[in-house]
């Protein structure tokens, strides 16, 4: 087990080096750089900017800075759009803020997602089945930038209850919004999930033993059913973590969050390079740990998975 | 050195007589309105802004922050007219090469340090310098400050820079050539004094809130990127007294939907309108929907060069084209906020210059689209020969919109087959500047209140003019007006000659539409330009 650990580990390092160096030269092959601007900068203002930044070195010298920028003084760079911070000082503002509505958003979503889910599927074709399926169809089909403006337009212009937008250092009145346009649809995708793997685990032979052994129905759900059923559910929540606590462009754009989905996609825009491949880098380190996690996770779900 | 006392000590006696207790009394002085008890204004701002280091700041909303923190030689009143700033005015030689400013003696830095005419050397020093590498040195050698571009090119140090300060209250400033409007540049954010100490202290952490040091209006209290920035009345300003605004909050609200939404629930008091929803606004909130000319204009550019299409090259192509269009139902129907529709380049609104009166604006729509027929057939196109060409503009609703009206009324007046491509805007931008379209989008907004800095784009020379449209007569007349007493003759030719020429397609001339609370008080809806104070702003009591 910790030797499987170990190893997997040591294959994540390849794996980010080659993902930085590919993040690299593909923003270098987009069109444009961070300072082409609508009003052409001088040839010599230009130039000026570029020493400053070290553009003006070889692609390879460049890389290479960069890379020992980040092994020996944890620098990963400057942001060409913000002359006054840094990508660290643009990671530290935006992630804790993602990492708080995400974290929250994931726990309702993994909670409520599950738990009608198992409902759904005990009480499998009764109205309450019928409801969980037909409210999560529903759901799905809502994208979130339709529904957030839609939130912002019933609770806080007509009733008045919740601020429009903004983060407040997290305060609760402001998460609300956040959380439920980030967490709807995942809601119905895990409902969705857990339902037919529970069914599916309910049909099968072993549950029908345990029935036939008498024991009582919540012994047989709990005890016997509930952890296979997990199964497929943990493989869709590792990645789902990822994709919740890294953020979603949709939720900063509508409630002005100040979260870091939206300083990655501006950073793409802008062409700001460092500011891109820094948080290219913590959303891969974040992939890679979360994969390792939920394989960590079948191990003890799955008794026949050993590493 | 001849002496020309320029500035408006009227408009200083007046500030004088007005100053005093009136607040207390909860009334303004001049207009009299009852003043709210809390005075505080809260706007949207589309995007984080840039920076609020005066020599770094590039964009819009960081100029609004950077215009309430600091303060420069001059500033703009409610008309966008000079009023004076830290100078209390100026004197210009007889060969209109050196300006000296006077500086006044009471005004502070925030940490009561006073305002010094080195201070100003040294910001504009550092302005240039290639060190510091701000992207709009280039405002320094379009000031036409001695030596500035030699210093920015890495040729001359920057104590070479034409500034100097022979006290404490004096600041002089040379020029390379005589520019008529160069007092207007001084309310540019890029002018604006730095303390040095501070700056040289806490290096590029200088703006933020715990370390800057500010000789404006107002203080940061708070900045937290992508959401909000504070700032406070400075108790230090020399005119504090007169201040009324407690504090202004600008928060960042990408989409401008939910920010309509924001501002009808009564959490901003400013925010702009989306495009086409004015009219509905107008009619449900009478007085607080307003919209108002600004200094900007949107055109389509042919790609003049060798690599844009032949078709192109035939004057009779690109006056058809540009006859054809029917601005009105783009002003009225698409966009629907206030636009003017345009048949010159230069905005009406901008100060001296006056429309002239160009054949296509005086005529029908009816008698444009026949005569756009007759020059296209004239050309060599129809039914047979179709004219076909690509037309790209950057990613937005509204700019795409207007394209596919474009093409509409193309097709169905002259049969002509247009292609459209959006592209992002740093891909847009690149393939523009390359000559790599055939017909592009394009708008410019004036860098200061004057109409060479929209006709100057359209010489040989300009680094803007992404059409490589080329005159002769256009850029001799564009060199003429830099030293012209009279200006205004100089550029009613030049816009006949583009209107002969047609190397664009002039479209409209912006509006600035917003939702503004009724319980704001002087905003400078005659300052075109719209470069407001937050000083001289004001909330009336509801």
């Amino acid at each position: 087990m910790t030797a499987y650990v170990v190893r997997r580990i040591l294959v994540a390092v390849p794996t980010l080096a080659i993902l930085i160096v590919l993040c690299f030269l593909l923003m270098q092959v987009a069109p444009g750089g961070p300072f082409t601007s609508e009003r052409p900068l001088p040839p010599q203002v230009l130039a000026n900017i570029e020493a400053r930044y070290g553009l003006d070195q070889p692609l390879w010298k460049q890389m290479w800075d960069y890379l020992v920028g980040i092994v020996t003084r944890f620098d990963f760079g400057p942001s060409f759009a913000y002359r006054d911070r840094d990508v660290n000082d643009i990671i530290a503002q935006g992630f804790p803020v993602t990492l708080t509505y995400g974290l929250i958003s994931f726990v309702v979503a993994t909670l409520a997602g599950m738990g009608i889910g198992v409902a759904a599927a005990i009480r499998h074709n009764s109205w309450l089945d019928y409801i969980a399926v037909g409210a999560t169809f529903s759901a799905q089909a809502l994208p979130n930038f339709v529904m957030a403006p839609i939130l912002v337009i019933v609770f806080t212009w007509q009733l008045g209850w919740l601020p429009g937008g903004g983060w407040n250092g997290g305060q609760w009145q402001y998460l609300v919004m956040p959380v439920i346009a980030l967490s709807t649809s995942y809601v119905a995708s895990i409902t969705r999930i857990t339902r037919s793997s529970m069914l599916e685990t309910l049909n099968s032979s072993f549950i029908r033993t345990a029935r036939a052994k008498g024991l009582p129905e919540h012994t047989v759900i709990w005890r016997h059913a509930m952890k296979p059923a997990m199964l497929p559910v943990v493989s869709y929540l590792g990645p789902t973590f990822v994709a919740m606590i890294t953020g979603s462009v949709v939720i900063d754009v509508y409630f002005s969050t100040g979260g870091i989905g939206r300083a990655y996609v501006d950073s793409a825009l802008n062409r700001d390079y460092a500011v891109m491949l820094g948080i290219t880098i913590l959303y891969g380190g974040l992939t890679v740990l979360f994969n390792l996690l939920v394989d960590l996770a079948y191990a003890w779900l799955d008794p026949k998975i050993r590493y | 050195m001849e002496s020309k006392p320029k500035i408006l000590a009227v408009m200083l006696l007046g500030m004088t007589v007005t100053a005093g207790s009136a607040f207390a009394a909860g009334t303004h002085p001049v207009t009299g309105d009852a003043l709210a008890e809390h005075q505080v204004f809260t706007y949207r701002v589309l995007d984080e802004h840039s920076s609020v280091d005066p020599q770094i700041v590039e964009d819009v909303s960081g100029s609004e922050i950077v215009r309430d923190l600091f303060e420069g030689l001059m500033n703009q009143d409610a008309q966008g007219s000079l009023v004076p700033g830290v100078a209390t005015g100026y004197t210009v030689s007889n060969d209109q090469l050196t300006y000296a400013f006077t500086l006044r003696d009471n005004a502070k830095w925030s940490n009561g340090d006073p305002v010094v005419a080195g201070d100003f050397v040294y910001a504009w020093r550092r302005a240039v310098s290639p060190e510091l590498a701000s992207p709009y040195s280039w405002f320094m050698e379009l000031m036409s400050i001695e030596n500035a571009a030699r210093i920015i090119a890495g040729d001359a140090p920057v104590d070479e820079l034409g500034v100097s300060a022979p006290d404490d209250r004096t600041l002089v400033v040379s020029l390379s050539q005589p520019l008529p409007y160069f007092p207007q540049m001084v309310t540019h954010a890029t002018t604006f004094p730095v303390n040095r100490a501070v700056v040289e202290a806490h290096g590029a952490d200088w703006t933020n809130p715990e370390n800057i040091v500010s000789n404006g209006a107002y203080v940061l209290t708070e900045h937290i990127p992508n959401e909000r920035s504070v700032r406070e009345r400075n108790p230090m300003y020399w005119d504090a007294e007169n201040v009324i605004l407690q504090k202004t909050v600008a928060l960042v609200i990408n989409d401008e939907n939910t920010s309509l939404t924001r501002w009808l629930a009564g959490e901003l008091d400013r925010t702009e309108v989306p495009a086409g929803q004015f009219p509905r606004l107008q009619e449900e909130y009478p007085g607080e929907a307003i919209s108002f000319p600004r200094l900007c204009n949107y055109y389509y550019t042919f790609n003049l060069s060798e690599s844009g299409p032949e078709a192109f090259k035939d004057v009779r192509v690109r006056k058809a084209l540009a006859l054809a269009v029917d601005r009105k139902i783009i002003t009225e129907n698409i966009l629907a906020g206030g636009q003017i529709e345009a048949f010159t380049f230069t905005p009406a609104a901008t100060a001296d210059f006056e429309v002239p009166d160009v054949e296509i604006a005086s005529m029908s729509q009816a008698e444009r689209d026949a005569m756009a027929k007759a020059l296209l057939a004239e050309a060599g196109y129809g039914p047979h020969n179709p004219l076909k060409f690509e037309m790209i503009y950057n990613t937005s609703e509204a700019h795409k919109r207007i394209a596919v009206a474009m093409s509409q009324m193309w097709k169905q007046k002259l049969g002509v087959e247009t292609t459209l491509a959006n592209m992002e805007w740093k891909t847009f931008l690149e393939v523009r500047a390359n000559q790599d379209f055939e017909l592009a989008r394009g708008a410019w907004c004036g860098d200061y209140n004057e109409a060479s800095t929209f006709l100057d784009l359209l010489t040989s020379p300009s680094g803007y003019n992404d059409g490589k449209y080329s005159s002769a007569m256009v850029d001799d007349l564009m060199t003429l007006a830099k030293t012209a007493d009279d200006t205004q003759a100089i550029y009613t030719k030049v816009e006949q000659v583009i209107a002969d020429e047609m190397p664009v397609i002039p479209i409209y001339h912006y509006a600035g539409v917003y939702m503004l609370d009724s319980d704001v008080g002087g905003w400078p809806i005659n300052n075109i330009e719209q470069n407001w104070y937050s000083k001289d702003l004001y909330k009336i009591a509801e």
